[in-house]
């Protein structure tokens, strides 16, 4: 798959130091082209979500320069499904295009196609407290896809869901990136969760957070199950675990 | 987890209802048979029966007492449930507002009304509007201070994900504040309603000793004066059955409103 497009989001020195006096990230220079599956791969408290919300905007850089799309040119999805409890399935994927100032009634169009796509057609008007975790999930993906943006940001989506569920929303996921040709960063801390969906990994290490090592994964899309038990699949999972246990003893 | 929905599980518990009540036949029983078998004279302690005859015989002067009393009471709640969700509202926009008011409603609620009661009665002319005011000062703090915790309480990944979309202050109040922020008006509005009665009663009992009043309370200091017991338990009865009404009828509107999303309307099992 071809990403050799324009940078979407680059990061200059880019450094982070909380109220607390918490230095959650420094140093971080990244280019995430058109196109692009990246993963950003590291134990819990180095600094993936800080840099997932500067990238998003949601948080300002104590130093450096972090450029991005402009306009509702980014998706985010959190690590739990953030619903809003009142509101249905469809309503809540319309709301950013409600906020933006569409009719509604083309909003919920809108909405209602989205969740086809995640495979939610029927769920329109289910409230959230009704749906599976995974389901929930889906939601939220629909949400964030629905402006159609040129960045989708991911902050550990999965990680609370069981391992089959997980691995169909990975497959899904990859499917939709594919067909609407977004660009995805993707926090996980899953080892093999990044070596199958991405196409770069970005390793981190902690404190302060910063970035240690990039590895290309250069085995071919679509991948599906057959890629999860390959010989290539393997060697990759090894490669990056690797570079983890060193990223964490640096 | 799989993915299949969850399906609330429907259900309701008849015990909830049919042992309270049984409680409450078996105590009436036992009231009954107490003042029959020791003979206590009615000017003491009226059984149940008799109260439930002077009810029916007193019904035409209790029942204008009763819509007296409840007029009042609703008037008061509406206020205390308007103006309690304004000034909430204005708090959660403005911590500068929020910190200079706060502790004058706090100050107002821990003023016992009858001790402020008289005073008001005094200054205002207008009877209905000196209740109306003393209702008020009770039953208005539950809501203001349930409902600012709520316009707080939204989540904020969903507060986040509003500024990702650059919604406007007007949007975040009206999408996310105060849907998140309804369970809890809805429970303090649960609290106010007794505490509109209890408001109520208490500024009638403070202007009925002045003569002039016509509520529920006024009836009681009446009967009391009068030696007529029985009248004063109907009349008490009439106090209580429109507690428990008031409580019922916002219970119901709080699970309406709320038994679509809110855990604490889930039906259980
Ligand atoms: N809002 C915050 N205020 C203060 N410290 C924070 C805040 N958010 C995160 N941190 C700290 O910054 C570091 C990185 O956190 P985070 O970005 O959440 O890491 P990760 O997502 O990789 O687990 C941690 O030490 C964490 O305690
Ligand atoms: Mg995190």
């Amino acid at each position: 798959m071809a990403t050799a497009g324009p940078p979407v989001v680059s990061l200059r020195e880019v450094a982070k130091r909380y109220a607390t006096g918490t230095l959650a990230v420094q140093g971080v220079d990244l280019a995430i082209r058109e196109g692009d599956f990246l993963a950003l791969l590291g134990p819990s408290g180095c600094g993936k979500s800080t840099l997932l919300r500067l990238i998003a905007g949601l948080a300002e850089p104590s130093a450096g320069l972090v450029s991005r799309p402009d306009g509702d040119g980014i998706g985010f999805v959190f690590q739990e499904p953030t619903l809003m409890p009142w509101a249905t399935a469809e309503a809540n994927v319309a709301l950013p295009l409600e906020l933006k100032g569409n009719p509604r009634r083309e909003a919920r169009a809108r909405a209602r196609e989205w969740l086809g796509r995640v495979g939610l057609a029927g769920f329109e008007r289910a409230y959230p407290r009704a749906l599976s975790g995974g389901m929930k999930m889906r939601v939220s993906i629909a949400r964030a896809l629905v402006t159609q943006p040129r960045l989708l940001l991911l902050d550990e989506p999965f990680a609370a869901l069981d391992e089959i569920t997980r691995f169909r929303l990975n497959n899904d996921l990859l499917e939709l990136w594919q067909r609407e040709r977004f660009t995805v960063v993707f926090v996980t801390h899953s080892v093999f969760e990044s070596v199958y969906l991405a196409h770069r990994i970005v390793v981190m290490a902690a404190r302060p957070g910063r970035i240690a090592e990039e590895i290309a994964v250069t085995s071919p899309y679509p991948r599906d199950e057959a890629f999860r038990t390959s010989a290539d699949y393997a060697a990759h999972c090894r490669e990056v675990s690797q570079a983890l246990t060193r990223a964490m003893a640096a | 987890m799989s993915e299949t929905p969850a399906i609330p599980q429907p259900g309701f518990n008849w015990w909830r209802v049919a042992a309270p009540l049984l409680i409450g036949l078996l105590v009436l029983g036992g009231w009954e048979w107490l003042v029959r078998a020791r003979e206590i004279p009615p000017y003491i302690l009226p059984g149940p029966v008799l109260i439930a005859e002077t009810l029916w015989r007193d019904w035409g002067s209790l029942s204008v007492s009763l819509g007296v009393t409840l007029r009042i009471t609703f008037l008061a709640l509406l206020l205390a449930a308007s103006l309690g969700l304004i000034l909430a509202v204005l708090f959660a926009q403005s911590p500068v507002i929020e910190m200079s008011l706060f502790p004058y409603a706090v100050i107002l609620q821990v003023t016992p009304i009858v001790a402020i009661a008289p005073l008001i009665i005094i200054w205002v002319d207008d009877v209905t509007l000196s209740l109306l005011i003393c209702a008020w000062i009770v039953a208005f703090f539950p809501i203001l201070s349930n409902t600012t915790v709520g316009l707080n309480s939204a989540d904020h990944n969903l507060l986040d994900l509003m500024r990702l979309y650059r919604a406007s202050r007007w949007q975040v109040l009206w999408r996310l504040r105060l849907p998140a922020a309804m369970p809890f008006f809805l429970s303090g509005l649960r609290i106010s309603g007794g505490l509109a009665l209890i408001g109520a009663i208490v500024a009638e009992f403070v202007a009925g000793t002045g003569g002039r009043a016509s509520g529920l309370a006024y009836r009681i200091l009446e009967s009391g004066y009068q030696l007529q017991i029985p009248r004063m338990f109907a009349a008490l009865v009439l106090v209580s059955v429109t507690g428990i009404a008031i409580f019922m009828a916002l219970s119901l509107l709080s699970h309406l409103l709320l038994r679509r999303w809110h855990e604490s309307a889930m039906a259980r099992p």
